[in-house]
């Protein structure tokens, strides 16, 4: 087809999790031909395996599909996929900005979600059109009028073009390309005028470089032109352009308006920045795109390798996990206890999880975790300023004039009896209320500011489990704020185990050092000699628990009958033991280092 | 090449609720049916094995309760393994007795049948205790088997006992120790009671019914037991196995040293010429493979070197002489010190450990702790 930008929609998927978007997605695909049935793992978009498994989205993917529209003529449809949780949410806000509108997919059965909500907003400042569309319309227990209702009541949106789709069973699709048609703009942007094309993601491919995705708002691309890269104005030969089938498939031009991807043998991520403007180096437009915020870690935490020998290999793996992962921040640091490491940040824990996760599956790794945290400020009474993400690192206490911590505006959606389970946690956790309003008759949605640090210990797993998981959280930063903060040592045998310090609020901190020695007292093995467990705050020590030294550990009859089974018990009691870190004297088994999480559960 | 022949008797008249090893309920047809598969089997292992492989130096019958059975039965269990193997001059064949099951003429028939060793389930001389051990017998029945014993011409006796029993105190121990002495036999055994997963007795303790007798306690009850019966002419030469000097059992030092042996009847277990392997569990899936002249054989294993060498290393390091170093070099060629330096040199610095006179041995440190020690070696 020949390019015609009149001919163009651009648009982005928005949905909750679970609430279908990507069965939708593939219904597209499949409808469109680009795909047949046949050839369709379940879910193409979904490219990782771990996303797969756990039915998620994390990395953006984008996919051309072709529609011949009522009126007979041939549209051409991108569609960029968005991740669905909260730690990515700002990916979300990169495909935006390539689109013009926008699916608004909300489950017929569960309604509007809080994370929902928010990206809805995010679209809404991106002045996207939005498509309602209810999913799940042929499951027993949907209720499409009651969510048309609250999209329009809570959201504002007009419901008259509203799809009732099921993507599992095919209903609805091919309105909703119908509705993209017809109710999604085509690009602006003159063709004429010199290339501006806005990075909203990239990949690394071993062979190639840097592939980056764009979307040209003005002018085009060809292969052979040298281009410039606003930000970094490093100038780089265009050797592929194409589009998304949704493999790469070279086309070798790009024209106002599409959506595809570039190549040019760009070696390092840091030359192709996520958000920068490509222009044409031979006639650079004037004024780069407007670009997005960098995302900035939220949570950090410690990565180690088990065996020390494996530091090499970590770094290997960080190096190749963060060539696809802008977002994915580290750098090198060590531990006395647990030698050398990284501090690596992530957007959320969910990130941290995958990250974690993917070192461990696809390189391998034994890693021992440190607990997450947040950035902390602090100010010294020299008047500096520190950004602290090690909690290790705080000076000390004499050296303090006061800590901030991050808090964010948490947005708590939730049915309307377990408003007083959701008020009691928030409470627990330190923070303010400051919204309640209705959606609908049966649900709320309450609004507090917290302290990040409270969210990312298990808030969220007991929100769940408070609300038999009908709660959902969305959450955005909301600035620093002072806060009574103390750092609470742990010392194992008398020495303070830096990895396992961590930052509490001073109301907290005799509980949680109680809590945290009693753990690890249960977690620490018993070796020949006493290992005394304290919990302490600057040199006061606050909680003590000793763990027993062994004095007996023998089998009284070993006969011949007995002779494999003991081997086994014995090569079993060494396996655990491989597993444990060594330090000083002591072997500190893995989970103690995250021993800290889920001290609220009971 | 010696070898040791175990024989398994998986009857009870009643199942202890502590005892974890197979036995059934006593019944005329099923001990009939066992005895002839265990004829059959010993027969089997005879006309298959290789001369060397035949020579016998202990027999050792084992359960359950091996007293259960008809006196009758040992003399044609044992003239059967007379006849498919060769017995040594002075074999040891022993059997376990339990008190209750015994009488004067049953224990003159074991002697006559050549059972030469008599091992008594004593395991206490408090009937307290015997009845949270779930014994049939009392405290007197105990010591009037001993005496029938004798009275049958057994000079060589082994008395079992518990410690660590719940409810029983440092006192009742000792007391149990100098009745045990005042019974004169050759050889004592201590063990310290094992909660094994899944008994009712272990299942009591984990419901609370029943509180575990304190780690304390028992590590004194086995210094206790060290000292008393060292100051009463028994060597400590085993963990739990105390003997009068030059009467150690036999048929165990196989297990320890890790020589060969052949186990028969259901359960039983046989290493030999490096090959591991056990007998079907059930009497009846033993005694249906037999039957077709197959054996009732389960889990087989051929041991690679290294496991071979770190089991002469565990069971050895179990003695109170410890492992011969000599030993292990002629056995392997190579010298343990090479092969596990690391390891070595690391539990002697924790005083686990030491070595002298060509042997390593566990320290009277180490004895309660030794599987520390033996975990490094597998």
């Amino acid at each position: 087809m020949e390019w015609e930008k009149d001919r163009i929609r651009n648009f982005c998927i928005i949905a909750h999790i679970d609430h279908g978007k990507s069965t939708l997605a593939d219904r597209l695909l499949e409808y469109t031909g680009a795909l047949s049935s046949r050839e369709m793992a379940e879910q193409v978009l979904d490219k990782m395996d771990l996303e797969r498994e756990r039915g998620i989205t994390i990395k953006m993917q984008a996919v051309r599909l072709h529609y011949r529209a009522k009126d007979g003529l041939e549209y051409q449809l991108n569609l960029i996929d968005t991740p669905g949780h909260v730690d990515f949410s700002y990916e979300v806000s990169r495909s935006l900005a390539a689109c013009e509108g926008a699916l608004l997919i909300v489950d017929a059965a569960q309604g509007i979600e809080a994370q929902t909500l928010a990206n809805v907003y995010l679209a809404l400042e991106h002045n996207l059109e939005i498509i309602p569309v209810i999913n799940k319309i042929d499951l027993p227990s949907a209720d499409p009028d009651e969510v048309k209702k609250e999209i329009e009541d809570v959201i504002g949106l007009d419901i008259s073009d509203a799809v009732l789709a099921s993507a599992k069973s095919g209903i609805g699709i091919e309105e909703i390309l119908d509705k993209i048609v017809k109710i999604i703009p085509p690009p602006g942007g003159q063709g004429g005028a010199p290339l501006r094309a806005l990075i909203f993601d990239s990949h690394y491919d071993p062979y190639k470089g840097v592939i980056a995705y764009i979307r040209v708002m003005e002018g085009s691309v060809r292969t052979g032109m040298q281009v410039k890269m606003m930000a970094t104005g490093k100038e780089f030969e265009v050797n592929e352009v194409g589009i998304f089938k949704p493999s790469l498939t070279n086309i070798g031009v790009l024209h106002t308006g599409e959506v595809g991807f570039i190549a040019a043998s760009i070696k390092n991520v840091k030359d192709c920045q996520v958000g920068d403007t490509v222009t044409d180096a031979a006639g650079p437009a004037s004024v780069p795109l407007p670009g997005y915020r960098r995302a900035t870690p939220m949570v950090y935490c410690g990565l180690y390798t088990a065996d020390t020998v494996d530091y090499g290999d970590l770094r290997e793996a960080m190096e190749k996990l963060s060539l696809n992962d802008a977002s994915l921040v580290y750098e090198p640091e060590t531990s006395e206890a647990l030698g050398f490491g990284f501090r690596c940040g992530f957007l959320g824990l969910l990130h941290m999880e995958i990250i974690q996760e993917r070192l461990e599956r696809e390189y391998g790794l034994n890693l021992i975790t440190t607990a997450p945290n947040v950035v902390y400020r602090v100010a010294t009474t020299t008047g500096e300023i520190l950004e602290i993400e090690n909690p290790s690192k705080i000076p000390p206490a004499v050296k303090v004039e006061y800590i901030e911590e991050p808090y964010v505006k948490a947005t708590i959606m939730a049915p309307k009896v377990y408003v007083g389970a959701v008020m009691e946690l928030c409470q627990e956790r330190r923070s303010v209320f400051s919204n309640m309003e209705y959606i609908g008759l049966h649900r709320v949605l309450l609004t507090y500011d917290m302290p990040l640090s409270e969210i990312i210990y298990d808030f969220f797993d007991q929100l769940k489990s408070r609300t038999k998981g009908y709660a959902s959280l969305d959450y955005e930063p909301d600035g620093y704020r002072q806060s009574n903060l103390v750092k609470l040592d742990i010392l194992i045998a008398g020495e303070v185990l830096d990895a396992l310090s961590i930052i509490v609020h001073k109301d907290k901190a005799y509980y949680r050092g109680r809590q945290l020695v009693e753990r690890l007292r249960s977690l620490i093995p018993r070796h020949l000699f006493e290992v005394p467990i304290q919990a302490s705050i600057g040199n006061k020590v606050i909680a003590r628990e000793t763990v027993k030294a062994v004095r007996k550990d023998v089998l009284a009859k070993c006969y011949g009958g007995d002779i494999s089974r003991k081997r086994k018990l014995l090569e079993k009691q060494k396996e655990g033991k491989k597993r444990m870190k060594q330090v000083g004297n002591v072997e500190i088994p893995q989970e103690a280092f995250m021993a800290v999480l889920g001290l609220d559960e009971k | 090449m010696s070898i040791g022949i175990y024989i398994h008797v998986p009857f009870c008249i009643k199942k202890c609720p502590y005892c974890d090893f197979i036995s059934y309920p006593l019944s005329g047809p099923t001990v009939k049916s066992y005895l002839e598969s265990l004829v059959r089997e010993i027969n089997l292992y005879g006309s298959a094995l290789a001369d060397e492989d035949k020579i016998i130096t202990s027999i050792f019958f084992g359960g359950g309760t091996p007293t259960t059975l008809p006196a009758a039965s040992f003399k044609t269990v044992l003239n059967e393994v007379r006849s498919s193997f060769f017995l040594t001059e002075g074999c040891e064949v022993t059997v376990e007795a339990n008190p209750g099951t015994v009488d004067g003429p049953g224990l003159a028939e074991l002697r006559q049948a050549g059972v030469n060793r008599l091992s008594i389930g004593v395991q206490s001389f408090n009937d307290r205790l015997l009845g949270m051990l779930g014994r049939i017998h009392s405290a007197e029945q105990a010591a009037r088997s001993v005496q029938l014993a004798r009275k049958a011409g057994f000079d060589n006796l082994n008395l079992d006992f518990i410690f660590g029993i719940p409810g029983q105190t440092n006192h009742d121990w000792r007391e149990t120790l100098h009745k045990a002495v005042e019974m004169a036999p050759e050889h004592i055994a201590a063990y310290g009671l094992q909660l094994e997963k899944g008994t009712p007795l272990a299942q009591a303790v984990e419901r609370g019914e029943i509180c575990t007798c304190p780690e304390e306690t028992e590590i004194i009850m086995y210094r206790d037991a060290v000292a008393f019966l060292n100051g009463h002419g028994y060597s400590h030469y085993e963990i739990s196995n105390f003997a009068r000097p030059g009467i150690q059992c036999a048929h165990n030092l196989v297990y320890w040293l890790n020589q060969p042996y052949l186990g028969f009847g259901p359960a039983a277990h046989s290493f030999i010429r490096g090959v591991r392997f056990s007998n079907d569990i059930s009497l009846a899936g033993y005694s249906d493979k037999l039957s077709r002249e197959e054996y009732p054989v389960e889990n087989k294993i051929r041991l690679s070197e290294a496991d071979e060498m770190s089991e002469t290393m565990f069971l050895g390091l179990r003695l109170s002489g410890g492992v011969d170093l000599n030993r292990f070099y002629r056995r392997f060629g190579r010298w343990a010190e090479d092969i596990y330096s690391y390891e070595i040199a690391g539990l002697c610095n924790k005083g686990l450990l030491e070595m002298s006179g060509g042997y390593l041995r566990l320290t009277t440190k180490g004895l309660p702790l030794a599987n520390v020690v033996f975990r490094e070696f597998v």
